[in-house]
């Protein structure tokens, strides 16, 4: 039998059953349409999350004060409370010469007032070089000036949002609000960038480190960005600042310090396993419709017995009735697939329109196993009932009789 | 042409085996017109499936146009079937989604022939036996003597040496039945070798060779013109 005849003569026959057609059809492209789509979230998280680490650069090191070990074992016990990375530290650590810039960096939440307004807002003390090692930029004005890091100059840069929040639709650049009990002018509006590393830049305010000391009451930094010299192996780097560190410490070391690839890489791994994990249960809907074509199958070849007969007295062998119906099974899962491909490469294009931020993305290993499962399946459930339709002996087949019994 | 020696044929019914060919002897001639009758269960339609290759016997030897058919795996019956013999039902056995025309090409289409050579051979067989107008007609559309016009061109259509046909009047009435049988011999003139199975005597006295079949066995085996024992 010719391939085009396989196909017209199957194509037929779904026609005619078109509710069953379209049911089968249905189960195969929610199935495939489901392993798309959860795969493309969870593909486009991933990348989502990449790709705001990796604004960092991967020259950039972290230190946080007190020591986190991530190889396990007890926690110090003997430990008297850690000591503070003071502005001191920062400087000592800005003249090592395998450190090509150094920007530190408090964090809390501080009322903030303007007029009769008030909000608490993110208030972040840093430096100047926070904004290029982070590659903030300014929508107006400029970003924090080039100072020593002990003077608490009394300027700010806005968030976009923290700016709309205070001021409405006012101007903002160089006017003056209150910070807790300090005043501060705005010399700056900070570009829009959305959230990055956990913080949300739009609503926050940026001011000088020694400045935010105040406000909080604290000496200690809550981190530290340091930015290695180009050239310099990061690993050497590692070393001379913890090594400064200790020493300045009075032996102890008491600071982590953590790259950006160590971060990314337990995102990265991850979200890897959340995306297969999700893609492998969405997988299990493509199952149960290989299940349900498998049912489809059986009763197509028990309805049909004495069409079976009559094809095989008109000379259709065993291998064209089983090809026979193993291509119908074919036909219907491939164009289930079909089917479901559209739907999912749709919805997961609404929903970049809906969300531009998330990047959604269909990755082709989860594409290239949807069809795969999908075909695997209609094959291996189709397999049995096709077979007992080739097995069938015609004299009783013709009778419409399935006993296997001759 | 054909050629059967000590066929036997048992099946279980139940617990029960029943023998539907008990050592059949038969030669036909090609070209011939043979009429097979007997009361149901004498095993008529064992003899024509073992003929047509639909079913095989125990024991016993089965020579069709000189080549041996007992030694064939379902494959190469198959083929045979396809190839050799054609068959005509009395259920007609036509698919219903598939149009007059389409049912006709059937047998072509699972030889695996290219639809370019398969409409002139369709056009000439729909043309012969007067269904151009039916052509498309799906069976249901069609009365009763008009399916089984169809079926037999389905049969025919691949040209074959045999002709099998197992009652091909009984879903009929008598005008359209007598059609039927009228084209079944015209076939039969044109050279096919015919074999026909029937509960009716007015059908069966036409033949030229008339088999009469009880218990499995051949009892009666006449030729040539009619005579009165066979009106009884």
């Amino acid at each position: 039998m010719r391939f085009a005849d396989l196909l017209q003569f199957n194509g037929r026959l779904l026609l005619r059953q078109r509710f069953r057609t379209a049911m089968s059809l249905l189960a195969m492209a929610v199935g495939v349409a489901a392993v798309l789509l959860l795969t493309g979230l969870g593909e486009g998280a991933r990348q989502f999350v990449l790709n705001e680490f990796s604004l960092l650069g991967s020259d950039v090191l972290i230190m946080l004060p007190g020591r986190k070990e991530t190889t396990g074992g007890m926690p110090p016990i003997t430990g008297e409370g850690t000591r503070d990375i003071t502005l001191e530290d920062v400087e000592a650590l800005g003249r090592l010469n395998g450190v090509r810039r150094v920007a530190p960096l408090i964090v809390g939440n501080a009322q903030t007032h303007v007029g009769g307004r008030s909000r608490e807002l993110l208030t972040v003390g840093t430096s100047e070089v926070f904004f290029a090692i982070r590659k903030l930029k300014t929508l107006q004005g400029r970003p924090l000036p080039v100072m020593p890091l002990k003077r608490a100059e009394p300027v700010c840069i806005l968030g976009t949002d923290a700016r709309r929040e205070l001021f409405g639709a006012r101007p903002a650049l160089g006017e003056w609000l209150r910070i807790g009990d300090r005043r501060f002018r705005v010399i700056g509006i900070l570009d829009d960038r959305g959230e990055s590393l956990g913080m949300e830049m739009s609503e926050a305010i940026l001011i000088p480190v020694a400045a935010a000391q105040q406000i909080f009451d604290v000496q200690g930094m809550f981190r530290v960005f340091l930015q290695v010299r180009p050239g310099s192996p990061m690993e050497d780097v590692r070393g001379e600042i913890l090594a400064l560190m200790q020493q300045r410490h009075g032996g102890e070391r008491d600071v982590t310090l953590i790259t950006q690839d160590a971060l990314l890489g337990a995102f990265d791994d991850i979200l890897r396993l959340l995306t297969l994990g999700v893609g492998a249960i969405a997988a299990i809907s493509l199952l149960v419709a290989g299940i349900l074509i498998m049912n489809i199958t059986l009763i197509s070849v028990s309805q049909r017995t004495r069409e079976i007969g009559l094809l095989k007295a008109l000379g259709a062998s065993a291998a064209t009735v089983r090809l026979l119906f193993v291509c119908e099974a074919l036909q219907l899962a491939l164009l289930g697939c079909l089917i479901g491909i559209a739907s999912g490469y749709g919805l997961l294009a609404l929903g970049h329109w809906l969300w531009p931020l998330l990047p959604f993305v269909v990755s082709l290993w989860a594409l290239g196993a949807a069809l795969l499962i999908a075909i695997a399946t209609a094959l291996l459930f189709a397999w049995l009932p096709a077979s007992r339709a080739a097995r069938l002996p015609p004299v009783l087949a013709l009778q419409g009789m399935q006993g296997g019994a001759r | 042409m054909i050629r059967l020696e000590a066929v036997c044929r048992t099946y279980r019914l139940g617990d029960q085996p029943v023998k539907a060919l008990d050592r059949v002897d038969l030669d036909i001639d090609a070209g011939a017109y043979v009429s097979v009758m007997g009361p149901s269960g004498s095993g008529k339609s064992t003899l024509l499936n073992v003929i047509g290759l639909l079913d095989t016997p125990d024991s016993g030897r089965y020579q069709l146009e000189g080549r041996e058919m007992t030694c064939l795996d379902e494959e190469a019956r198959a083929a045979e079937r396809n190839r050799r013999i054609g068959f005509v039902f009395q259920a007609y056995h036509l698919i219903d989604r598939l149009s007059a025309r389409e049912n006709i090409e059937l047998p072509l289409v699972l030889a695996g022939m290219a639809p370019s050579e398969r409409r002139p051979l369709v056009d000439d067989i729909v043309d012969r036996l007067g269904l151009t107008e039916r052509a498309g007609h799906l069976p249901r559309q069609l009365s009763g003597g008009q399916r089984q016009r169809v079926a037999i061109a389905r049969a025919v259509i691949r040209k074959p040496a045999l002709l099998l046909a197992d009652e091909p009047t009984g879903n009929l009435d008598s005008h359209s039945g007598a059609e039927v049988i009228e084209l079944l011999e015209e076939l039969n003139d044109q050279g096919i070798t015919l074999l026909v199975v029937t509960h009716d005597p007015n059908i069966g006295r036409r033949a030229g060779r008339r088999l009469r079949m009880e218990d499995g066995r051949i009892t009666a085996d006449r030729s040539g013109t009619e005579t009165g024992d066979a009106l009884r």
